[in-house]
C-alpha cells in the first residue's frame, strides 16, 4: 500500500513536470552560427525579461522539426538561416502572416522576400556564398573559380555541408543549377565529389574544418569565412570566377507557437538597428536587412561580387527543392 | 480470529482509498493535458466531457459505480477483479480508439459523432484513473490468492509489469509496427520488405572495390573488430595485474573507472586533436616519413580507437574476475607433475579462461553495436546503425519507417549476441573455487606471453593518459584544436556566466539551462530507478508469485536495448495521444528509469542471495507486514547494492546520449546534446570545458550520494562493474 501510494504521488509529480508553458518565455529555434545566436537570446533576455529558449539547428533540420511538430508546434519564432526552407515553410503554412511595423525601414531584396512569402518570412541578412581556402596548406596557385575545385591536387581535400540539412549546401546547389543548367551542374557535383572528403551536417561545418588545417578548402557563404579570418585562422575567402548565388536570410514566427506575443515582440526588436548590428559583435559579417545598420567593414561588399539572379520564388518551392535534393541523393548522396 | 478481522477492516480500508482516487480521477481531475479540438465542458473531468458527446469516455466513468458497488458486495469474487479489469480495458480502448486527427475505425465515428474532431493526450485524470484501476486489480487479485494474498507484494508486482508494459514493450511494438507503415499511411507488408532489403543496409562493395559498404556490414565490421582488440586488450590487462609483480594495480582499477563518468563525444574530441589532419602525431608522422599528412582517422580507425578506449575496461573488469577465480592449486599440480609453464598455460590457464573471454567479447560487442557518441564524431563517411537511425529521425528528411526498420535489425543482432552469451556460460562447468583449501601458488606467465601483454598494455596506458591529459588542458587553454595553449577562462565564462544585477542572481552562460535539466532530471531519476530496480529484485528473490520467470526475464529484455532503439521508440510510441509525453521532462526521466533500472535489480538480487531469509520471516512471524519487514530489515541490509543503484543511475543519467539525443526538447535540453551541438559546430573548446566540469560534478554528486547513504568504500562498486553494463 505504502509503496503503491509512493508510485502514484510519483506519476503526479512526474505529471507536474510536464505542465503547460510558462508566461514570459520564448522558444527560439535559431539557425545562425551558435555564437551570435547565444547573443540575440542572451540581448533579448537583458532587454524585456523575457526568458528565452534557445536551440540551435541548420536551417534543414529545423524545417524538419517544424514539419513534424506540426500537430503541436513547440517553438515561437525561427530566426536565422537560408531562405529556402523558410520560404518551404511558409508554402506549406506552417508559419505565420506577419506585417511587422518595421517593413518600411528594410532594404527592398528584404521585402521582396517578405512580399514572395505572402509575409510568413522576411529578410534579415543577405550575404554572397564562395568559399575560403587555408593558405598554409594552398601556398601556389590558389582556386579562384568554381572549376579549380575540381582540380585533383585537392583530392580528399575540400568539405562542403549535406544539402538535405544544411541550407548553406542547397544553395550551392541551387547556385549551379542556375549558373549550369541542372545536368551541368550534377555533373559537376559528381566530379567535386571525387574530392569532397566528408559532407557535413552543419553549413558552417567545413570553414571551421579548413581553419584547424582539418580540410584544405570549405565551401561556405562568403561572410563565414571572413569571420574565421577575422578571428585570425589562415583563412583566405574566395568569390568564385563564374558568378555565384547569395542568400536572404530570413526569419518566421511560427504557426501556433505557444508564446505569441513574445515571438511578436522578438521579430520587431531583430529587425532594430541595434539587434541587428549584434551580428558583427559575434563575428558574424552578414550585410543586415535595415538601411539604418551600419554595414560591417568586414561584410564582402556584395555590389563588387558577380552575383547571379537568384530565383528565391522557384528554388525555394516545395516541388524543386524536393526534386533537386531527392536528385542529388540519388546521384551523390548515396552513392558513397 | 481477531487478527483476520483485523486485516478484513484494512483491506476494505485500502479499498475505499483506490476508489476514493478513482473517482477523483474520473469526476474532478481535467482528463486531458490540453483541452481537444471542440471546446472545453463546463467540468473538464472524464465525466464533463462523457456528457458533452464524448461517449467514448462512459465506460471509464461506469467503472466507478459498478467497482463501489461489488467492492461493497463481495471484493474477494471473481465478479470484483473482472470488473477492475474491464475498467482497465476500457481505459486503453478509449485511448486508441479515437486518435488527434479522429477515430481509428469508422464504426467509432458512426457511434459517436464528437468523435470526428480527435481527442488530445491524456492527462492528470486520465493517469490518476490508469493508477486506481491498476491498485483495485491488484487488490483484486491479491483477495483471490495471488503473491499468497500479500496486497503489498500484489500491488508492487501489477505496477511494475503495467509500467514495463507500457514503457519498454508498448513503445518497441508500436516501432516495430512502424517499419511497416508505407508512405500512405496503411500498413503493409511491402514498405518494409523494400527498406529492409534497401542496398544501402547489406551490399557488399568496400570489399571488392572503393565504395562503402551497407550499413549493417560496416556495424559488423567494427563490432567484431572492436570486440576481438577489447578482449585481447582487457586480457593482456587482467593477466599482467594478477599474474606479474605489477605495482600500480590500484591505479589501473581506478583508471578503469574513468570511462563510465567521461561525457560521451570528449574522447572522440581528444582523438581528433591527436589524430586529426593537423593533429600531433599525425603531423609528427608524417613529417617522419615525409608524406603528405591524411583524414586517415576519420571513419573506422578513429571510431575503433575510441572504442577501444571507452569498452576495454569493462573486457578488464569481466576477464580480471575471471583470472582471480581460477584455483591456483590446478596449475601448481601441473608443474607439480612436470608440466613448464607454457604448456600449464594451454593446457590448465587457458581453458579455464575461456567462458571468461567468450563473455567479454561478447559484451564487447554488443557495446560497439550501440555506441552512438564516437561514430558521429570521428565516423566521417563511415556510417553505422545508430548514426544511421539518428539522421532518419533528426535529420532534414525525416522518414521514421527507415528509422523503424533499421531499429529492429539493431536491435534484433543484439539480442542475438545476448542469446549467444547466456547459451555459451550455462553449458559447462567451470567451477574451481571450493571449499578446500586454494592455497597454491598461481604459475607466473610465460616469458613470451608476459613480454607480450606488457607491449599491449604499455601503448595502450601511454594513449589512455595522453587522451585525458587533452581532456583535462583542452578547456583552459585557448584552443586546442589549433595547439594554441595561451591559459584562458573564456570558455568557462561562455558556458557559465553569472551575473548578480539587480534582480538577483542571473545565469547568463549558454551552458546553464542545459546543466539545470540534467541535473534535475538526474537527481529525481536515480531514487525511482533505484526504487523500482531494488523493488524488482525483492520480488523476484522473495516472492513467489505466477510468471515469476516471465516476469524476470521481461525486466531483463528492457535491458538488451540498445539506446537508439529505446529513443526512436519512445518517439513513434509517445509523440500522439493517448500518451502524448514527448518534449516534456518526464519523457526524460521515465526512459532513464526504465533503461537502468535492470542495473539495480541485479545489483538487488545479488546483495538478497547473501542474506539468509531467517531474519525475514522471524520480522513477519512477530506481525510486520511485508512492506514493513523490507523497509525496516531487508534495506538496511542491502544498503550497498542500494548505493550502487544510485550511482550508476545517477552516473547514467548524466552522461547518457543515445536514447536521449532523440527525447530532447528546447525546453529540456540535456548536457550531452548540447556537448554535441558544440563538437558538430566545430567549437571543441566549449566541449571539452562542459564535458569537465560534468565530471567533477559527477564526482562531487557521488559523494554526496555516499554521505546520504552511509554506505562503504567506493572500492566496493567492482561488484556491479563486472557485470553487463546496458547497452549506451
Amino acid at each position: 500500500m505504502r509503496t503503491s501510494k509512493l508510485m502514484s504521488a510519483t506519476l503526479a509529480g512526474l505529471l507536474g513536470l510536464t505542465a503547460a508553458a510558462q508566461a514570459n518565455e520564448l522558444v527560439l529555434y535559431c539557425s545562425v552560427q551558435e555564437e551570435w545566436c547565444r547573443l540575440m537570446a542572451e540581448s533579448f533576455q537583458r532587454e524585456t525579461g523575457i526568458n528565452v529558449l534557445m536551440t540551435r539547428r541548420s536551417s534543414g533540420e529545423t524545417y524538419a522539426q517544424l514539419k513534424a511538430e506540426a500537430g503541436q508546434p513547440r517553438g515561437d519564432v525561427w530566426w536565422g538561416g537560408t531562405g529556402d526552407p523558410h520560404l518551404q515553410a511558409a508554402q506549406e503554412g506552417l508559419t505565420l502572416e506577419y506585417r511587422s511595423p518595421m517593413l518600411a525601414e528594410l532594404q527592398d531584396w528584404a521585402v521582396q522576400q517578405a512580399e514572395t512569402s505572402g509575409f510568413r518570412t522576411v529578410g534579415i541578412y543577405a550575404g554572397a556564398l564562395g568559399f575560403g581556402y587555408n593558405s598554409t596548406r594552398v601556398t601556389e596557385n590558389p582556386p579562384a573559380c568554381w572549376a579549380d575545385l575540381l582540380d585533383p591536387r585537392f583530392d580528399d581535400d575540400v568539405q562542403v555541408a549535406n544539402p538535405n540539412s544544411s541550407g548553406t549546401a542547397y544553395t550551392l546547389l541551387a547556385t549551379l543549377v542556375q549558373l549550369m543548367g541542372e545536368d551541368a551542374a550534377f555533373d559537376y557535383l559528381v566530379k567535386l565529389d571525387a574530392n569532397v572528403s566528408q559532407y557535413t551536417q552543419s553549413g558552417g561545418a567545413p570553414i571551421r574544418n579548413a581553419a584547424t588545417g582539418e580540410t584544405a578548402i570549405g565551401i561556405v557563404f562568403m561572410h563565414d569565412a571572413v569571420a574565421q579570418a577575422v578571428q585570425g585562422a589562415p583563412i583566405v575567402p574566395v568569390a568564385p570566377c563564374e558568378g555565384t548565388g547569395y542568400e536572404i536570410g530570413s526569419m518566421s514566427i511560427i504557426a501556433g507557437g505557444p508564446n505569441p506575443d513574445s515571438a511578436k515582440r522578438f521579430y520587431d526588436w531583430a529587425l532594430t538597428p541595434a539587434a541587428q548590428a549584434l551580428g558583427a559583435q559575434a563575428n558574424s559579417f552578414q550585410v543586415p536587412s535595415n538601411k539604418g545598420t551600419p554595414v560591417p567593414p568586414e561584410s564582402p561588399a556584395l555590389d563588387q561580387i558577380r552575383l547571379i539572379d537568384y530565383d528565391f520564388a522557384t528554388y525555394g518551392s516545395s516541388a524543386t527543392r524536393t526534386r533537386l535534393l531527392a536528385r542529388w541523393d540519388a546521384e551523390i548522396g548515396s552513392r558513397r | 480470529m481477531r487478527p483476520d478481522a483485523r486485516s478484513t477492516a484494512l483491506a476494505s480500508r485500502e479499498r475505499l482509498a483506490w476508489l476514493a482516487l478513482l473517482a477523483l480521477a474520473v469526476l474532478v481531475l481535467p482528463w486531458y493535458r490540453v483541452a481537444p479540438p471542440g471546446g472545453e465542458p463546463l467540468l473538464p473531468s472524464a465525466l464533463g466531457h462523457a456528457a458533452a458527446g464524448r461517449g467514448w469516455l462512459w465506460p471509464v466513468v461506469a467503472a466507478l459505480p459498478l467497482l463501489a458497488l461489488a467492492g461493497a458486495r463481495a471484493p474477494g469474487g471473481r465478479g470484483f477483479l473482472a470488473l477492475a479489469l474491464a475498467g482497465l480495458a476500457a481505459l486503453v480502448v478509449q485511448g486508441f480508439a479515437v486518435g488527434l486527427r479522429g477515430p481509428a475505425a469508422g464504426w467509432v465515428g458512426a457511434l459517436f459523432p464528437a468523435a470526428a474532431a480527435g481527442q488530445t493526450g491524456l492527462g492528470w485524470g486520465g493517469f490518476t484513473a490508469g493508477v486506481a484501476l491498476l491498485g483495485l486489480v491488484a487488490h483484486g487479485l491479491a483477495l483471490r490468492g495471488f503473491c499468497r494474498g500479500d496486497r503489498f507484494a500484489a500491488s508492487a508486482v501489477v505496477f511494475i509489469v503495467a509500467l514495463l508494459t507500457l514503457f519498454v514493450f508498448f513503445p518497441i511494438l508500436r516501432l516495430a509496427l512502424a517499419a511497416f507503415v508505407g508512405p500512405d499511411g496503411a500498413i503493409a507488408f511491402g514498405p518494409f520488405l523494400s527498406r529492409f532489403l534497401a542496398p544501402e543496409i547489406w551490399r557488399l562493395d568496400c570489399f571488392s572495390g572503393p565504395r562503402r559498404c551497407g550499413v549493417v556490414i560496416n556495424s559488423l565490421v567494427l563490432g567484431l573488430l572492436c570486440a576481438t582488440l577489447c578482449t585481447a586488450l582487457g586480457l593482456a590487462l587482467a593477466l599482467v595485474v594478477a599474474r606479474t609483480p605489477f605495482r600500480f594495480k590500484q591505479t589501473l582499477r581506478a583508471l578503469s573507472i574513468l570511462p563510465i563518468i567521461t561525457p560521451p563525444f570528449v574522447v572522440g574530441v581528444a582523438i581528433v586533436v591527436l589524430f586529426g589532419r593537423t593533429g600531433l602525431v599525425t603531423v609528427w608522422g608524417a613529417e617522419l616519413l615525409d608524406i603528405r599528412p591524411t583524414r586517415w582517422v576519420y571513419g573506422l580507425p578513429g571510431i575503433l580507437m575510441a572504442q577501444l578506449l571507452a569498452f576495454t575496461p569493462i573486457t578488464f573488469l569481466v576477464l580480471l574476475g575471471t583470472v582471480e577465480a581460477i584455483n591456483p592449486t590446478l596449475e601448481e599440480a601441473s608443474q607439480t607433475l612436470g608440466a613448464g609453464p607454457v604448456r600449464t598455460f594451454r593446457k590448465i590457464t587457458w581453458p579455464l579462461l575461456r567462458p571468461g573471454i567468450a563473455a567479454a567479447f561478447l559484451l564487447a560487442f554488443i557495446e560497439s553495436l550501440a555506441d552512438f557518441g564516437n561514430p558521429i564524431v570521428l565516423g566521417g563517411g563511415y556510417e553505422v546503425l545508430s548514426t544511421k537511425i539518428f539522421f532518419a529521425v533528426v535529420g532534414a528528411r525525416y522518414d521514421l519507417g527507415n528509422a523503424a526498420t533499421l531499429a529492429m535489425i539493431l536491435l534484433t543482432l543484439t539480442l542475438v549476441a545476448f542469446w549467444l552469451q547466456t547459451r555459451w556460460l550455462g553449458r559447462k562447468s567451470y567451477v574451481t573455487v571450493t571449499g578446500r583449501s586454494d592455497a597454491g601458488l598461481a604459475a607466473s606467465l610465460p616469458a613470451g606471453l608476459k613480454g607480450a601483454a606488457w607491449a599491449v598494455v604499455a601503448p595502450f596506458i601511454a594513449f589512455t593518459v595522453a587522451v585525458y591529459a587533452i581532456v583535462l588542458i583542452g578547456g583552459f587553454v585557448h584552443d586546442i584544436g589549433r595547439w594554441d595553449l595561451t591559459p584562458t577562462f573564456a570558455h568557462l565564462r561562455t558556458a557559465f556566466a553569472v551575473e548578480i544585477g539587480a534582480e538577483g542572481l542571473r545565469l547568463y552562460g549558454s551552458a546553464w539551462n542545459s546543466m539545470q535539466t540534467t541535473l534535475a532530471v538526474s537527481a529525481i531519476a536515480a531514487p525511482l530507478t533505484t526504487l523500482v530496480g531494488i523493488l524488482t529484485a525483492w520480488l523476484v528473490a522473495r516472492q513467489d508469485f505466477a510468471g515469476r520467470r516471465s516476469f524476470e526475464f521481461g525486466t531483463m529484455l528492457s535491458f538488451a536495448i540498445p539506446g537508439t532503439v529505446v529513443g526512436v521508440s519512445y518517439v513513434a510510441a509517445f509523440n500522439v495521444p493517448p500518451i502524448d509525453i514527448t518534449g516534456t521532462a518526464a519523457i526524460l526521466v521515465i526512459c532513464f528509469v526504465f533503461r537502468n533500472m535492470p542495473v539495480g535489480m541485479r545489483a538487488g538480487m545479488a546483495a538478497l542471495a547473501q542474506i539468509d531469509r531467517s531474519m525475514e520471516e522471524a520480522s513477519q512471524t512477530m506481525g510486520a507486514g511485508s512492506a514493513r519487514t523490507l523497509r525496516r530489515v531487508v534495506l538496511p541490509l542491502i544498503k550497498p547494492a542500494v548505493f550502487t543503484a544510485l550511482v550508476y543511475s545517477f552516473v547514467t543519467a548524466m552522461t547518457a546520449v543515445s536514447a536521449v539525443i532523440f527525447l530532447v526538447s528546447a525546453r529540456h535540453n540535456m548536457a550531452t546534446a548540447y556537448i554535441m551541438g558544440r563538437v558538430e559546430a566545430g567549437e571543441y573548446a566549449l566541449a571539452i570545458t562542459y564535458s569537465t566540469v560534468l565530471m567533477i560534478v559527477m564526482i562531487l554528486c557521488i559523494a554526496l550520494i555516499q554521505l546520504l547513504v552511509g554506505a562503504r568504500r567506493l572500492g566496493r562498486r567492482r561488484e556491479f562493474q563486472g557485470q553487463a553494463l546496458p547497452a549506451e
